[in-house]
């Protein structure tokens, strides 16, 4: 009998590793450009930058700042709001979708509210003005011009993790 | 018991565990993992929540997903609402914007941050899902200082951190969508699932537009979202105070029941009633030259 418990833990501990492993181990990211930064904090220089899909190791946590690796071996500090524990998968037809892994564990890019579903959404909604929401998103602020605008106006950040 | 009779009921139980959920699998991993001290709670707790997120329709909208959504929103809502085509004072809106966004619970969406004027008189803002702010004139007109235009940003972006927008969408038609996607299907989908997943789109966006433009949100949502504008001012150094400042010329300007934020949200009286009393001992925040003078530069005649 007591065997037994001890093999039942056995498989328990195997169970939590696996679980455990896939759930923290690798994440992909699930923003068009995710920034990996020199520093666990939003004032942190940005490093580089990851694409969507991009698979990371995870290496260690920091508040809601993850200490990542990415497929060529660049390190840096991405915020979780970048990443998802699901595999995204951009192609359809791909080995992890035809290998029948399930919804719950994969994401596939460009399925589902798309492109296409846009298009056909502007033909019936003609009046809907998407020549300015594309103006809008042609705004961009990088990170270094948001802290020159904050310094600039002697606005004093409260840095650090968080 | 011998070693063979052993053996058995430990494979079924593996395999029992396998063919459960995911969810299921981390809970019960967590719950064994705790109680024999293999795991924190702290870990314990991120994996079940994670494996939460997972049970929930909600979550299953991703960022690229939410994207598109909020494209529709801004896009529909700008049919009533025109842009105002001011480059200085847009430039302005998306560096300030941006400052703030930056320091939120949610820095990164799928297609970033991005901030616009609307031609308008009306006291009024929109936080599209991902991240598409649109500000009314109006609105702007009741900031009289840089500090209290970026409390109206940051209670925006607070709006988007909490993807407030996404939880008006209907559960009927998230469901009907979310069939469509559970099925492994081609990135083209074929004529019925586009037609369907079409209407199920644009019944959401009306679900979004018609809780942003006409009906609001239910209070808890707009202290949650003036809550969270207080931290995020405070992390990047702005006066948290200045929504305070700013709800007082606000209820001046704006009529109850009136239009624009008369009739979406909780009248300033009573949102400031709703701030946490202790605001008002938080040590005061200087409004340098270099500051009041680039506000004044680009919304000073808004």
């Amino acid at each position: 009998m007591r065997t037994m418990r001890r093999s039942l833990l056995l498989v328990a501990a195997l169970v939590i590793g696996v679980a455990a492993w896939a759930a923290v181990q690798q994440m992909s990211v699930q923003v068009r450009t995710g920034q990996l930064r020199a520093t666990p904090s939003y004032l942190g220089k940005v490093a580089a930058a990851v694409a969507y899909g991009d698979r990371l190791t995870v290496v260690g946590k920091q508040g809601a700042w993850y200490s990542v690796k990415d497929a060529r071996g660049r390190t840096g500090w991405i915020h979780e709001s970048a990443l998802t524990t699901k595999r995204v998968v951009l192609k359809s037809g791909d080995a992890d979708v035809a290998a029948g892994a399930g919804g719950d564990e994969i994401a596939l890019a460009g399925k589902g509210f798309n492109e296409q579903v846009e298009n056909e959404f502007k033909a019936r909604e003609t009046g809907a003005d998407y020549a300015w929401v594309d103006r809008m998103e042609a705004m961009v602020v990088t990170p270094e011009q948001a802290v020159a605008f904050l310094a600039a106006g002697e606005v004093a950040p409260q840095g650090g993790a968080r | 018991m011998n070693r063979r009779n052993m053996t058995l009921p430990a494979v079924l139980l593996l395999l029992a565990v396998l063919i459960a959920g995911c969810a299921s699998v981390a809970k019960l991993g967590t719950q064994i993992g705790q109680g024999s001290g293999a795991i924190t709670e702290e870990q314990a707790t991120s994996i079940n929540r994670s494996a939460e997120a997972l049970e929930k329709t909600f979550a299953d909208i991703t960022p690229e997903q939410e994207y598109y959504i909020g494209r529709a929103v801004a896009a529909t809502i700008l049919k009533t609402y025109p842009a105002a085509d001011e480059p200085a004072t847009n430039a302005y809106l998306n560096e300030l914007g941006q400052a703030l966004a930056m320091a939120s619970d949610r820095p990164q969406t799928f297609g970033g941050y991005h901030f616009l004027l609307l031609d308008s008189d009306e006291v009024n803002a929109f936080a599209a899902p991902g991240g598409l702010v649109l500000v009314t004139r109006g609105l702007v007109r009741c900031c009289e200082s840089e500090d209290a235009l970026a409390a109206v940003l940051a209670h925006e972006i607070a709006h988007v951190q909490a993807k407030h927008g996404l939880s008006a969408i209907k559960k009927s038609r998230l469901t009907s969508a979310l069939a469509i996607l559970s099925v492994e299907a081609a990135r083209n989908l074929g004529d019925e699932d586009l037609k369907q997943l079409t209407a199920d789109f644009e019944g959401s966006i009306m679900d979004v537009t018609q809780t942003l433009v006409n009906s609001g949100y239910a209070r808890g949502l707009e202290k949650e979202a003036d809550e969270a504008a207080l931290a995020i001012l405070g992390r990047v150094g702005y006066d948290p105070r200045a929504l305070v400042t700013m709800l007082v010329k606000m209820g001046e300007l704006v009529k109850p029941g009136g239009s624009g934020f008369g009739k979406t949200h909780p009248s300033p009286q009573d949102r400031i009633g709703a701030l946490d009393p202790s605001l008002a001992n938080k040590p005061v925040v200087v409004d340098p030259a270099a500051r009041r003078a680039r506000f004044t530069r680009a919304v000073g005649d808004v």
